[in-house]
């Protein structure tokens, strides 16, 4: 099983990306934004970070790389793509996922353990949390409002799109609390929050049963190494 | 230098943060008498010669495609400047 990890200039999680694969027990295989070529991946993660200095709008000039316009045909005819965070903005600039995302309500740069609840357990890359659990990963952007138009937010609510919410807090002024979205299939996911960080006791986020404990965010790569098995 | 000049705006019912932030710092030097700001971005297209109508036709493509995102922002502008 090979997972390809995409690094643009300004990614800056992609080797917690890669671990997180190599933990979940597949093979993580980069990716570069030059690449047309997705080297027989059997899905892809797209990490956070600030691709191209974020200029012009976070995530619009990753859109136009020769990587991703290959990561769209593909994804269209069923890919699993997983976008984290600056993943997440590069996948609503690349018109595969709705809405867009804007500056932090407060302005301010986020970061904490966000709990989120999961809405959608039936994506390629959710199908082993169970529905409406609540899981711990971390959270660290500065534009992760999400905004969509009433037409658009009808939509994602009345199809079941929504993948992931915020709970207890609202940490950006999303719209509806949306922390994640899927496309109609199921095949992709982007969410603001990072998965990746939390995927080894030790080095996640902290839980009430100890300290930095939390893995939570190890299903997210488990879930889509089920998907490809049983596809 | 020929130009296509592109203006793109924050759309108008979207909180416009740095707008806001500018607003505030005026209204607390004494300028109480702007309501609001609102902060776009004009962005310049240059070309060696005088750019044809084709060539605009092009330039708001891109503007529309590229240089703005239509689900937060607005090209309020794209005009040839010689």
């Amino acid at each position: 099983m090979k997972i390809g990890v995409v690094t643009f200039p300004g990614t800056l999680d992609d080797r917690d990306a890669q671990r997180a694969v190599r933990l979940a027990g597949a093979t993580p295989v980069p990716l570069w934004h030059a690449d047309t070529n997705l080297h027989e991946v059997d899905a892809v993660v797209l990490p956070g970070g600030f691709s191209y200095g974020d200029y012009l709008r976070c995530g619009a000039i990753a859109a136009q790389a020769p990587v991703m316009q290959t990561i769209i045909e593909k994804a269209n005819q069923g890919l699993p793509v997983l976008g984290i965070c600056n993943g997440f903005q590069v996948l609503v600039e690349s018109h595969l996922l709705p809405g867009g995302l804007i500056r932090n309500e407060n302005q301010h740069f986020i970061c904490r353990d966000q709990i989120l609840e999961v809405e959608n357990n039936t994506t390629a890359w959710t199908n082993q949390f169970k529905l409406g659990e609540h899981i711990t990963i971390p959270l660290k952007n500065g534009e992760g409002g999400y905004i969509a138009d009433a037409e658009t937010l009808k939509r994602l609510e009345g199809e079941n799109l929504i993948t992931f919410r915020y709970v207890d807090v609202n940490p950006n002024g999303s719209m509806n609390n949306i922390a994640g979205l899927r496309n109609a299939k199921g095949n992709v996911v982007g969410l603001m929050p990072h998965p990746e960080h939390a995927v080894e006791a030790g080095f996640g986020p902290d839980m009430p049963e100890a300290m930095r404990s939390g893995v939570d965010g190890l299903k997210f790569f488990t879930s889509v190494i089920h998907s490809l098995v049983n596809a | 230098m020929p130009k296509i000049i592109v203006e793109v705006m924050p759309k108008a019912d979207l909180l416009d943060p740095q707008g806001k932030a500018v607003a505030n710092s005026l209204n607390r030097t004494g300028h109480s008498e702007i309501t609001a700001v609102r902060i776009g971005k004009r962005i310049e297209l240059h070309y060696d010669n005088t750019p044809t109508e084709q060539q605009l036709e092009e330039a708001k493509q891109i503007a529309a495609n590229f240089l703005s995102n239509g689900v937060i922002e607005d090209v309020v502008a794209v005009s040839v400047e010689a």
